[in-house]
């Protein structure tokens, strides 16, 4: 029966954001690829197919990180704006199940969104090579850590949601995006360090989402295959990060007093 | 409530005479500033810098740097310019951005190192490239046969070259060629057999047709070469043979020295001058001889690619 009640979240939230004309990003993406795949061949050399898979999965994990961002920090505080809450709250929903449901609803939509763009993606890169190639597969790989990555950043705007106005959720997610995507220079950086700053340090590349881990973009680019290790190990990752940003959305918003 | 008609008129003509508008004041400006935009300049110079900004999307930025590298030689090589100084910082960023970007070794090595207005004159700078691309690729053999390439026809460093070649016919699934040319390299006999060796390794080993049409434009250059040479041999021995130059390829037909008169990789008929030289009829098909040019001919500007 929860189960269903976070379905009915979740699809709503899904309906929502196609009503915003969420979707409508991917008309902007079909633009940027096809122009890609004619323009490039023209004003570079050799670097067609790496053009359409760099420009494509970046501009795939972009997108959906602002959709993410920007949708994720609404998700919460739009509905106590517009008082819809305190409907929803007033039938036997209970409050972790409103949270849960909003999450799975955006992470839909931004998995319908990945998958079309994935459509264009392979259709532009078929445009550009004439045929596939065995080493396309691994793109399916770098687009699923992509999606790893729209888990772990819907779950934070979400946490930020839960507390904050929706400028400084917007402020915080994109921070610990870029912050994220540092990960790696964090830990180069605690290991330098000495005393107390190297606990600080290391405990910071710890707390913050590792999106370095996530993105095997440029190798996948060059045909590198992803270790099936690398996928189960960032999968996990991805899940427990989520898993631990929406624990503790779940726990500020059932404190939170609504009134 | 009902749009107003006026309204909307007004707003469609104002919204496409503003636009025309400002298109047309932005390039009178343009026009204005011309010195301004076309400032060789290089916002962000450190590869670190440069790679950090990118939140890892690294592989991006290193297409755009290296479309950039190739805009800029095209642009530059184009116009006929004596210095690129931009050049290898640009290839240095593309290749930092992306260690594995292989074509921006293979072609920028290419763009660096042959002396203007065929390139920036910088074969230190190209050879640095080719062995920064070595350390990141060190199973493309490609990149050793660009190094040994660099070495042997910019710089004529024939150890250097036979080393290179050694290194990548060491490579599994390299190009049988490498080994005879490591071998030929390290004797450095036959300059000119060496470098059509050399062309057709590179004809045979890419399916890009730009460096194929270079490739075969070099060729077709060392076959006239060759040919000049040989036909002046046969005019000198007409020479000492009948004690007067010849006034036509008829008469070295006539003494049994030509079988038929020569022709060109382009179909076009050698030309004998009254002093004994032999030049080509059409320079500006064969682009990269040395001998056979008219003299005073002077070459038209260069193409940005050979199959222009």
């Amino acid at each position: 029966m929860r189960s269903v009640r976070i379905a009915h979240i979740a699809s709503n939230t899904f309906r929502e954001a196609v009503r915003d004309r969420v979707l409508y990003n991917l008309i902007a993406f079909a633009v940027l690829m096809s122009g890609a795949a004619i323009l490039v061949g023209q004003i570079s050399i050799g670097i067609e197919r790496l053009v359409v898979i760099n420009l494509g999965l970046t501009a795939v994990s972009l997108f959906g990180m602002v959709i993410a961002i920007f949708i994720g920090i609404g998700l919460v505080s739009k509905e106590i704006e517009k008082r819809t809450l305190y409907t929803v709250l007033s039938r036997p929903v209970q409050r972790w199940e409103f949270i849960v449901g909003k999450f799975f609803g955006l992470v839909g939509t931004l998995v319908v969104n990945t998958f079309f763009m994935a459509i264009g993606v392979f259709v532009a890169l078929l445009w550009v090579s004439r045929r596939f190639q065995m080493a396309d597969g691994w793109v399916l790989v770098a687009l699923y850590f992509i999606v790893l990555q729209f888990l772990i950043i819907t779950a934070l705007a979400l946490l930020f949601s839960s507390f904050s106005s929706p400028l400084l959720s917007a402020v915080f997610a994109f921070s610990l995006f870029v912050i994220g995507s540092f990960a790696e220079d964090l830990r180069g950086f605690a290991a330098m360090a000495q005393g107390a700053a190297r606990w600080l340090a290391t405990g910071t590349a710890y707390l913050v989402p590792n999106f370095s881990t996530l993105n095997v973009v440029s190798s996948v680019a060059h045909g590198q295959p992803v270790a099936a290790q690398l996928v189960f190990s960032n999968t996990l990752y991805a899940l427990v990060y989520a898993g631990m940003a929406v624990s503790g959305a779940v726990l500020i918003f059932e404190h939170r007093n609504l009134k | 409530m009902k749009p107003s008609r006026p309204v909307t008129v007004t707003a469609s003509v104002l919204l496409a005479v503003c636009m025309l508008a400002s298109v047309l004041i932005l390039r009178r400006l343009d026009h204005m500033r011309r010195g301004a935009t076309l400032q060789e300049v290089l916002y962000l110079s450190s590869p670190k810098v440069l790679k950090r900004l990118s939140l890892g999307y690294d592989g991006l930025l290193a297409d755009i740097y290296w479309t950039r590298a190739v805009q800029y030689f095209g642009g530059k090589h184009f116009a006929g310019a004596q210095s690129y100084d931009l050049l290898a910082p640009l290839l240095e960023i593309t290749t930092a951005l992306d260690p594995h970007l292989t074509v921006a070794y293979e072609f920028g090595a290419n763009f660096l190192a042959p002396k203007p207005p065929n390139g920036a004159g910088m074969p230190e700078r190209a050879i640095q490239l080719a062995e920064y691309g070595i350390r990141s690729n060190p199973d493309d053999w490609h990149l050793y046969y660009n190094l040994g390439f660099i070495y042997y026809m910019e710089l004529r460093d024939y150890s250097h070259a036979a080393d290179a070649f050694a290194r990548g016919a060491a490579v599994p699934s390299a190009h049988p060629f490498l080994r005879i040319m490591a071998a030929q390299m390290a004797q450095h006999s036959g300059e000119r057999r060496m470098a059509q060796m050399m062309w057709a390794t590179t004809y045979q080993s890419t399916q890009d047709p730009n460096v194929r049409a270079n490739a075969v434009t070099h060729l077709r250059a060392l076959q006239v070469d060759e040919d000049v040479t040989n036909l002046e041999r046969l005019v000198s021995r007409y020479r000492e043979q009948a004690g007067h130059l010849p006034s036509s390829f008829s008469d070295l037909q006539a003494v049994d020295l030509l079988a038929a008169i020569p022709t060109d990789p382009t179909g076009h008929t050698y030309k004998l001058m009254p002093d004994g030289h032999v030049e080509v009829r059409v320079p500006d098909d064969l682009p990269f001889i040395q001998k056979g040019v008219p003299p005073g001919y002077k070459p038209p500007p260069p193409k940005f690619l050979p199959s222009d």
